[in-house]
């Protein structure tokens, strides 16, 4: 059951073989059993769970239930939820209920998934391996010594140890992407303003973008066609006619061009990791592929881009966490200055502290000019470069980190070798494109290999499908970690 | 010493609450005096998570204002984030424009001083763009602690930037008018200065005259023109007094003190914030299509320059008249309502009335004039009956006086019944005029002597004697006429 498409269990509920609370105390026992050891969960809500399976069982005897109603679901701590804390696994918010839903969250209740908690992560969504986690690091399930990514480490270890069907994450440099890789699962970040932001706490405003974990692609189709959507409560969500993201599913490949960026395959790419992609290539050429090499000249920019444009965005977002109205505030202060001094050098982690600094720096009179506006053309000009080599090609497809999952502890004392690790993806949220990450092989101690597929603005259903096409051929996606 | 030796150079920051139902970026009310934090919805309070949306009110208001100072409308501007930590900035930003303002440039032309020596001076704009007010910080009753209300938070304003055109606080004075006068008139905020919703700061420095401009102290919150009044002018001649004793002015925001008169620094440049301005990456661009200033435009009221123009031009009205009748845009309509009943040709008594009758009344009783007892057909029929001799201008005052309160509601009416009609039969009058004439030869004796005043004396005698029904004209020309004049 635990390995049972979102496509079969619908059948099932709606067979009546199955009924959702069974199929929901399933998952939590799961979850009672693995998450001590996994840590994939910050908040697990039982009795929320059970009383939403409930409702959903009845909504299934109505004749009036969905694709997804009735299936458990996690959701990143990054999404509010009303009467459950969200707490970014920040000190900041530990304690924080909030008193509405993001978009995202109401988009999934109306739609009947059960929510069974909230995953861990990297605080605030800073970070690529969830070891910046306030209720420490997420475990890798195929190695519980080594990280599972991040920021949105918790929904991909979910998913992956088959604790939960479906999870939300956040994606800003490449955080649903990149700990997919990691996990074995998929994952996808679909183009800059499909899914609502409301509701989702902010990290870097001009690149977060909720995405969708799932183990197949068509999984995830499913997900974020229940999660995208136009709000006009988010002035940056696209004003577009709902879509079914599965519609293209089963589309043949014949024909397809797979555009290879010379500089993504050039170094930087452990060998275990290039022989997997190579191998993941060559079948996508047996499907009836073309590959053809393009270029992106600037892709080599977009980490010192990234890291002017995302810490400017956060120091300012993260503001409001003053200890003034809500959150954490210092237990003794003496005036003013000193209580926001010290509520948010107690409530924030080192990660935080140091993406506000840097932020703060550069939007500081006289380095304005040097930094963020150099960083806003450099993220022109990484649009332009991917505008030039969809000419040439339907998808581009690389790694999606150039490593597996190292140990714990390995990267966090050197933020430049973690900054790295994104190296592949955080491109592709300059640019606002899609981007998508399945299995597609293993690489050293037979830990995951992700493929990352980009696709042009708005091309979620063709991505969707051309990982389709590979999943429906290989089996990669189905290796499910040995876990007591 | 004197200040004959000083230019003064003043440029006004003023802050117009703009009267849109709900907040700039959220849908919360934007009345005032609700309970403290009533009125803050999760966007103002900045939960973690929400997200501005701009209110479209704010935007057509910020045009109707561009349009109304022939300034350019910019067909694309940006909100941005101004940075700093106050507890009543929930975001600890404040969402402003900052390179590209909506609205840029534009004049205005005001009437500045009085009588004789009155001037029109136009004074250029450098840009208005909209933002959102912080909420509330309250010091008292907390008990040593602060409490914050966020009913104002997300309030929108027009921050409203002129050039540094004025030389006097008197110029300081009109212009500030004028822009009050002009945001009601077009109707964009409602202009109570006590509920905070017109605020200036006012730029002041001082120079000799042909040397560059000289360091500027910024007056901030004034909060009444007459506040604004004698803080400039304190400002001047402290600066003044500076500079002649050897001093240097730093540059530096002050507050005004109403009960000492003075200003006092409220701090620095050296602690001026780094507001880390950046374009809000959660608001698209603002843009502004032909059509949207079309649209705004041909729904825009004649502008008080405009009247001011045609009242001269079809009335002969003096520039004084001009001004003080469109004050208002109700003071303007109760005229225009008037003169048309009246005819053109009453035009100038109508505003004598409004001006001098109607407006003492009105003010003493402190109300507004779209609330006036005493309607413009009413005023006009009783200017008509002035013009026609029926009533001399004393009995017109008894009849305003009925009007207004209440005694009677036809101007005709009220003449007959209270008998004020002017005395037409010449022969009554000559008759009169003769007895008067008997009865004091003292007066005609002096008058043929060549003592002009001796006739107003005797003038006096046959009004009196009419009991205040003869048309002193009239008077006057039989009088002259019986004395051989």
């Amino acid at each position: 059951m635990i390995e049972a498409s979102l496509k079969d269990l619908a059948a099932a509920l709606r067979a009546g073989t199955l009924s959702s609370v069974e199929l929901t105390t399933l998952f939590l026992d799961r979850i009672d059993a693995l998450n001590p050891s996994l840590n994939a969960f910050i908040t697990v809500d039982r009795d929320g769970a059970l009383a939403a399976a409930r409702a959903a069982d009845a909504r299934i005897a109505a004749g009036t239930a969905g694709a997804l109603t009735g299936i458990p679901l996690a959701h990143k701590d990054v999404f509010c939820t009303e009467g459950l804390r969200t707490t970014c696994a920040s000190k900041m918010l530990a304690d924080f209920v909030s008193p509405y839903d993001a978009h995202v969250v109401s988009q999934l209740k109306a739609a009947g998934a059960v929510m069974l908690g909230k995953t861990n992560m990297d605080e605030y969504a800073m970070g690529s391996s969830n070891e910046n986690s306030h209720f420490g690091p997420a475990k890798n399930p195929w190695d519980a010594t080594r990280v599972p990514g991040g920021s949105s480490g918790g929904s991909a270890v979910a998913v992956a140890a088959r604790l939960v069907p479906m999870a939300t994450g956040t994606d800003t440099g490449g955080s649903v992407r990149q700990p997919a890789a990691l996990t074995g699962v998929t994952g996808i970040k679909p183009t800059y303003g499909v899914v609502s932001r409301y509701g989702m706490i902010a990290y870097a405003s001009s690149l977060d973008q909720g995405g969708a974990f799932g183990r197949s692609a068509e999984d995830c189709a499913l997900l974020l066609s229940a999660m995208a959507g136009f709000d006009p409560r988010d002035s940056t969500s696209v004003e577009r006619e709902a879509e079914d993201y599965s519609r293209a599913l089963g589309q043949p490949l014949a024909g397809l061009r797979i555009g290879l960026p010379k500089e993504f395959f050039a170094e930087g790419m452990d060998d275990d990791v290039r022989a997997a992609i190579d191998a993941a290539l060559e079948q996508y050429r047996q499907l009836g592929a073309t590959t053809v090499e393009v270029s992106l000249p600037n892709a080599k920019l977009a980490i010192p881009a990234y890291y002017v444009i995302a810490p400017a965005e956060a120091s300012s977002n993260l503001s409001r966490f003053d200890g003034v109205r809500y959150g954490h505030r210092a237990a003794e202060y003496g005036d003013l200055a000193d209580m926001y001094g010290k509520s948010r050098a107690q409530g924030f982690g080192a990660e935080v502290k140091r993406r506000i600094l840097v932020g703060t720096y550069v939007l500081s009179h006289g380095y304005y000019d040097a930094y963020y506006l150099q960083a806003q053309k450099l993220r022109r000009l990484i649009a332009e470069d991917f505008a030039a080599a969809f000419t040439q090609c339907d998808v581009i497809a690389g790694p999606t980190s150039p490593t597996v999952a190292w140990p714990i502890g390995e990267k966090s004392d050197d933020p430049v070798q973690m900054y790295l690790q994104d190296i592949y993806t955080i491109a592709v949220n300059l640019a606002g494109l899609p981007g998508l990450s399945l299995p597609c092989g293993t690489g050293a101690g037979d830990l995951p290999v992700g493929l990352q597929l980009i696709g042009n603005y708005f091309d979620e259903a063709r991505l969707l499908n051309v990982a389709h096409g590979f999943q429906q051929a290989t089996d990669w996606h189905r290796r499910t970690p040995a876990l007591g | 010493m004197s200040r004959q030796n000083w230019e003064v150079v003043i440029g006004l920051e003023i802050h117009a609450q703009l009267n849109t139902a709900s907040k700039i970026f959220s849908g919360a009310s934007t009345a005032f005096g609700a309970e403290a934090n009533a009125q803050a919805s999760a966007v103002d309070i900045a939960l973690p998570g929400v997200l501005p949306v701009l209110n479209r009110g704010a935007v057509e208001r910020a045009i109707r204002f561009g349009l109304a100072i022939d300034a350019e409308i910019a067909p694309k501007s940006v909100f941005a984030r101004k940075n700093y930590f106050y507890p009543d900035l929930p975001k600890g930003y404040q969402i402003s424009q900052f390179e590209l303002p909506v609205v840029v440039g534009g004049e205005v032309t005001v009437r500045v001083g009085e009588g004789e020596a009155a001037y029109d001076k136009t004074i250029h704009l450098t840009r208005a763009h909209l933002e959102e007010d912080a909420g509330k910080s309250l010091h008292e009753d907390f008990h040593g602690m602060s409490g914050i209300d966020l009913n104002r938070a997300g309030t929108p304003l027009l921050e409203i930037v002129s050039e540094p055109d004025m030389r006097s606080a008197a110029e300081a004075v009109a212009y500030a008018r004028a822009l009050h006068t002009l945001v009601r008139w077009i109707d964009i905020c409602d202009g109570n200065m006590q509920e905070g919703s017109f605020r200036c700061d006012a730029n002041v420095s001082v120079r000799r005259p042909g040397e560059p401009l000289g360091t500027r102290r910024e007056i901030k919150n004034l909060n009444s023109f007459r506040f604004l009044q004698q803080a400039i002018d304190y400002e001047i001649q402290w600066q003044i007094d500076t500079i002649e004793d050897g001093g240097k002015i730093q540059q530096a925001t002050v507050l005004f003190d109403p009960d000492t008169g003075e200003t006092r620094m409220m701090r620095s440049k050296e602690d001026a914030h780094d507001y880390r301005y950046f374009p809000d990456p959660d608001l698209l661009p603002l843009m502004i299509g032909e059509d949207w200033i079309a649209r705004t435009r041909a729904a825009m009221p004649e502008l008080p320059g405009a009247m001011r123009a045609r009242f001269e031009a079809d009335w002969g009205l003096s520039a004084y008249d001009t001004v003080t009748l469109t004050v208002s845009r109700d003071t303007a309509a109760y005229f225009e309502a008037a003169v048309a009943a009246a005819g053109d040709a009453q035009a100038k008594p109508c505003a004598n009335w409004i001006m001098g009758e109607l407006a003492a009344r009105l003010n003493k009783a402190e109300r507004d004039i779209a609330d006036s007892p005493v309607s413009p057909a009413q005023l006009a029929a009783l200017v008509g009956r002035i013009a026609d001799g029926t009533i001399s201008n004393n009995a017109g005052k008894k009849v305003f006086d009925a009007l207004w309160n209440g005694a009677g509601s036809e101007v005709d009416a009220i003449i007959a019944a209270e008998g004020l009609k002017q005395m037409s039969d010449t022969g009554e009058l000559e008759r009169i005029v003769d007895e008067v004439l008997a009865a004091n030869p003292k007066s005609v004796e002096e008058f043929r002597a060549g003592k002009e005043k001796a006739l107003n004396a005797l003038v006096g005698q046959v009004m009196k004697a009419s009991r205040g029904k003869a048309n002193p004209a009239q008077v006057n020309t039989v009088l002259r006429a019986k004395l051989g004049a």
